[in-house]
């Protein structure tokens, strides 16, 4: 479950990218997560809401995209979507000269700011 | 009215960097790291326990880092070769960064170092998405495991630039299918070396030392489909950047700031200190 290191990285760089845009709440993070990247977007989830805790990120969403796994031949030129478990030799001539074109993606794709911090607004509406 | 920033980084971009300056680091002073990866109970601990003989044996400067959640037992295997050893407890945490591994590494690893084997926690999952600054990535599976463990743990395997069966000694009895391990393996990373091996039967023993010295004197390693940089550029244009970045770093101690994580402690065991050795060894504090 390395969910939680990840999710932490993903904070420290939102903390980061607040500090450097003076933001004061985050509404969402929106992360890309290939479908090939080994990370499991509920866990993901679940880890993100405990170390957004006591940070600028208190109270944001987490969205996650996902990318789908594509390969290409670099032998005939085919190119298919890979699966999971990826088939990574051509799945039209068999060459295993291939290459990813995606599905390894874990990325912070956009972050919404919010007017203040999002905790203490979400406690105002109740 | 709520402002958007299109960020566009990557999350393992602070790892990624740093195990990057660590190969780096490490090749200026001389030294490949291998990183092992396989699940608990594969048999990590007693093919390394042969390999580092081996090396020993041939005057090849070999020290192994070993990683567990708890116990020092690797360690005090390992330590039986009679190199140095060090054991990193990870106090719980699954998978070793390259942060954690420059932290352990610094003010202990030996200077004339040609290979350092880094005997990662026993884990396929989590460890397979942190770069550790190796030059070989080893996975290594035992015939009981199972021949589709390829398919069930695609980013180890799919990353793997050697792999390793284990207990090959055991492989009929256990009506292992070596066939189909093979069209697993390659479906996921095509194009990479498996290799049979038995600690306890002296199968295969020395293929990790010989092909860990080949890219320790530049030789390219395999480049996985689904290695990361490979991916990321579209090609494998840099073939060799592992081990080619030499600059002018010290092994140095690079802890910044901005360590997220606790080191876990570490022990070191040196060549001196076997299974027979009454005191605990040094408690140094990674």
């Amino acid at each position: 479950m390395h969910e939680m290191s990840i999710a932490m990285a993903v904070v420290c760089q939102v903390e980061e990218a607040a500090r450097a845009h003076g933001a004061e709440g985050v509404e969402t993070v929106t992360l890309s997560v290939g479908e090939l990247a080994g990370v499991v977007p509920d866990a993901l989830r679940f880890s993100f809401s405990l170390a957004c805790e006591g940070t600028v990120l208190a109270g944001a969403e987490l969205v996650t995209e996902h990318v789908a796994g594509r390969a290409r031949c670099e032998s005939c030129g085919g190119e298919w979507a890979t699966g999971v478990p990826p088939r990574l030799c051509c799945t039209r001539c068999g060459d295993s000269r291939t290459r990813l074109l995606s599905g390894r993606e874990l990325g912070i794709a956009t972050v919404r700011w919010a007017e203040g911090p999002q905790r203490a607004r979400a406690l105002e509406e109740l | 009215m709520c402002r958007v920033t299109d960020l566009q980084q990557a999350v393992m971009a602070r790892n990624d960097d740093r195990a990057e300056h660590l190969r780096a680091e490490l090749a200026a002073g001389g030294t490949a790291t291998v990183n092992l990866l396989s699940s608990p109970g594969s048999g990590k601990t007693a093919l390394l326990e042969a390999e580092l003989a081996l090396a020993r044996e041939r005057g090849v400067a070999v020290a192994a880092l070993t990683a567990d959640l708890a116990t020092e037992n690797d360690a005090r295997r390992l330590a039986r070769s009679g190199v140095p050893c060090k054991q990193v407890l990870t106090d719980g945490l699954c998978h070793l960064e390259a942060d954690m591994l420059a932290g352990h590494l610094a003010g202990w690893l030996p200077g004339d170092t040609r290979l350092l084997f880094v005997e990662n926690v026993g884990n396929l999952v989590c460890p397979a998405s942190y770069d550790l600054g190796e030059s070989l990535r080893v996975v290594l599976a035992s015939v009981t495991e199972g021949e589709d463990k390829p398919l069930k743990y695609p980013t180890a395997f799919g990353t793997a630039q050697l792999v390793l069966v284990t207990k090959e000694d055991i492989a009929e009895a256990v009506g292992f299918d070596r066939d189909a391990f093979l069209t697993h393996v390659r479906q996921v990373n095509p194009g990479v070396e498996v290799a049979f091996t038995s600690a306890r039967a002296q199968l295969g023993v020395g293929v990790l030392l010989e092909r860990a010295l080949a890219v320790a004197d530049g030789a390219a390693a395999h480049r996985p489909v689904m290695d990361r940089r490979t991916a990321a550029h579209g090609h494998a244009h840099d073939d060799g950047h592992r081990h080619e970045h030499a600059h002018g770093h010290e092994h140095g101690h690079r802890d910044g700031p901005e360590h997220e994580h606790s080191h876990g402690h570490a022990h070191e065991h040196g060549p001196d200190q076997g299974l027979s050795h009454p005191h605990a060894p040094a408690h140094v504090r990674g």
